[in-house]
């Protein structure tokens, strides 16, 4: 797709392009050439997009061991991060650190780590560089329910409020970690959005699924971020279509009933919204037909790009450990 | 120009020089603007370079240690300080999984400049969780650099070159050397990693020794040497990067080799050199390698849990006679000990 002005239209091709790329790993995982434990955000692109297109590429994000929308939505390289899943030298990580391990620095994608909880204080000292240089950029944390269990993530929020820093900590609440729901990890009623308010972090409870819902919210706690309010936490309500890790359904083993998977799917937050547009008529037929075919060719041209790519030697194993020592020093 | 100071002026002497040199310098940890100001070493930074760069931080190690890494990643030097090491043990995620991982993980995009200042220490009733030596498993994690200096000069040209070094460090201080005194430079001069010292000559064993250990290998050293053997002693001063050639040259010269370590036994770091000197000298070797570190127990509390606990200059003595077939008498060595067996010296009264 050319560009546009367009909010909405943006939302839904945002939105597109992360399904569209994660339909591609689902469809081809089987052929064992990814191969690395993969995350896939399959039901969950609104809260991505919605938050990415309130950025700046100055602004600063952090994500989790499911981060490919995250990756993409603030704008980091699609054939990096497919290269990267296919483990080559062009990989965004040269094929150290695979899906779970993304980063793009140029457009302000620090890095997305695999333990649960681990990126949210690196996030947070982000911000901390960002105040001590007295910048007018935010750092955002991604992160999931599960992580709230971590006490990494009291620490970090306690840290944030403590010194007024400018992080926007995005919880997408997709109900499981893994195969353990909601319920059987914290108690019933618990509101993590309350919870977290009442660490001194002002929070917002959003459809996670409603793409201009989450792009408002986000654009509102951005602009109270740049203008100093200190942290900002939004949970947004979300549903992880596919299994935890890997490209598959998994709503026959058991841990999790199609009935409550179909109440989500109902839900998918790119069909609604497609549907809304063209009943609009913000977007024709043919305009989604173009967005499409625009979005197949440049995935289908990644993925090319990714397979035909040269492995990293194996001599790369023992090399780039250490940092060389500053020049300036 | 030098003069004499201690270890504790010379580790505030380096952070003065670099804060004013570079104001990405930032110094954060538990107690680094209280009246202790970290056994002296900070004291006064804050005055000096304001609540910004130098601060008190929530009893929250993971957390700030995450901290530090995300301020890193953007250009800043934090320096982070635990009065004890064991509490640091809270954040070995982001230490393990995140700063030693993170510029190979991202593939070079990124680095963390970041120094943590871990201070161990033994005796005067520490006991089993604040008395840690744990050295061995920071070295063992690729990524780390992992610094125990002995001197104060050391400490401060160690702790500069720590902090310009684009990767993250581990800076052991011990606790019985804040008091001890020493030649120190008034520049900021740089030592670098992965040179190792050769304390004192000899021909006949090879002493190596790190931190504290070095101060009773020297100790053991005089009293073997009016005994007839000469001691050569090597102060590793960084065990990662680690000065082989050095460690390989003076084995090589002398045949007879003893690793000192101030952490527990198994699974040493000495342990660690035995086996590359067993790799790289087997042939040079008249004795078997040996080694003396802490026992396999937890430090007790009690003063008289403390009596043979921990490794002296008497059982250095005692062990290296032992490599010579001979049965030294080291009553005067210990007779010479003008202080209690618990504490580094006169000046020492507790409580940490």
């Amino acid at each position: 797709m050319t560009t546009t002005d367009d909010l909405s239209v943006q939302l839904l091709y945002g939105m597109k392009r992360i399904r569209l790329v994660e339909e591609y790993i689902a469809a081809r995982y089987s052929e064992g050439k990814m191969r690395c434990p993969t995350h896939l955000s399959i039901g969950q692109e609104a809260a991505a997009i919605g938050v990415g297109l309130a950025l700046n590429h100055s602004d600063l994000a952090v994500s989790t061991h499911r981060a490919h929308a995250h990756y993409l939505a603030k704008g980091g390289d699609l054939q990096a991060m497919i290269a990267e899943i296919y483990g080559k030298a062009a990989g965004c990580s040269r094929g150290r650190g695979g899906s779970m391990h993304l980063i793009d620095t140029k457009v302000g994608f620090m890095g997305s780590t695999a333990i649960v909880g681990n990126s949210i204080p690196v996030g947070v000292g982000l911000a901390l560089s960002l105040q001590l240089r007295k910048s007018s950029a935010v750092s955002v944390i991604f992160c999931g329910d599960g992580s709230i269990e971590e006490g990494v993530f009291y620490e970090s929020a306690n840290f944030a409020a403590v010194r007024k820093l400018p992080v926007l900590f995005v919880c997408e609440n997709n109900l499981y970690s893994v195969y353990s729901h909601l319920r059987v990890r914290q108690p019933e009623g618990r509101k993590i959005y309350k919870m977290v308010e009442a660490l001194g972090v002002p929070s917002t409870l959003v459809d996670g699924n409603n793409p201009q819902a989450v792009h408002q919210a986000a654009e509102t706690a951005i602009t109270r971020i740049r203008k100093g309010s200190g942290p900002l936490f939004l949970e947004l309500s979300t549903y992880r279509w596919r299994e935890h890790c890997g490209p598959n359904y998994d709503n026959d083993i058991g841990y999790r009933t199609e009935e409550e998977f179909q109440v989500w799917k109902n839900k998918d937050p790119i069909l609604r919204f497609e549907q809304n547009l063209l009943a609009e008529g913000v977007l024709t037929i043919s305009t989604l037909k173009r967005m499409e075919y625009e979005l197949k060719d440049e995935i289908q041209a990644a993925f090319n790009f990714a397979e035909n790519a040269p492995y990293p030697g194996p001599q790369e194993a023992f090399q780039g450990i250490f940092a060389e020592m500053a020049l300036t020093q | 120009m030098t003069r004499i100071i201690t270890f504790a002026e010379a580790i505030r002497e380096a952070l003065y020089q670099v804060m004013e040199a570079d104001e990405n310098v930032i110094v954060f940890g538990l107690g680094v603007d209280d009246p202790k100001a970290i056994f002296g070493t900070t004291a006064g930074l804050q005055q000096r370079y304001g609540l910004e760069r130098v601060f008190d931080m929530p009893t929250s190690e993971n957390a700030m240690t995450g901290v530090g890494i995300g301020a890193a990643l953007n250009g800043i030097r934090p320096i982070m300080v635990h009065q004890r090491l064991d509490f640091f043990l809270l954040a070995m995620d982001q230490l393990v999984n995140g700063a030693a991982k993170w510029h190979f993980m991202f593939g070079g995009q990124g680095k963390v400049p970041i120094t943590i200042r871990l201070i161990m220490g033994r005796g005067w009733g520490q006991g089993p969780t604040h008395s840690q030596n744990l050295q061995a498993w920071f070295a063992h994690i690729p990524g780390l650099k992992v610094v125990m200096p002995a001197t104060a000069e050391d400490a401060k040209g160690l702790l500069l070159e720590s902090i310009y070094d684009n990767n993250p460090v581990i800076f052991l201080e011990h606790r019985w050397l804040h008091n001890t005194t020493g030649e120190v430079s008034e520049k900021a001069e740089r030592i670098p990693l992965g040179k190792a010292r050769k304390v004192r000559e000899g021909a006949d064993v090879t002493l190596i020794a790190m931190s504290f250990m070095v101060v009773e290998a020297i100790h053991a050293a005089e009293f073997l040497a009016i005994n007839g053997i000469s001691c050569e002693i090597i102060d590793l001063r960084t065990l990662a990067p680690l000065d082989w050639p050095m460690v390989f040259e003076s084995v090589a010269k002398t045949g007879r080799v003893l690793a000192l370590d101030t952490g527990m036994t198994t699974g040493s770091f000495a342990g660690e050199i035995i086996t590359r000197i067993a790799n790289e000298c087997w042939g040079a070797l008249l004795y078997a390698p040996q080694r003396l570190a802490m026992p396999d127990y937890p430090e007790g509390t009690s003063v008289s849990l403390t009596a043979d606990y921990h490794v002296r200059a008497e059982h250095i003595a005692g062990k290296i006679g032992q490599m010579f077939g001979r049965t030294l008498d080291t009553t005067s060595l210990v007779a010479n000990r003008r202080y209690p067996h618990d504490v580094p010296g006169d000046w020492f009264s507790g409580p940490f």
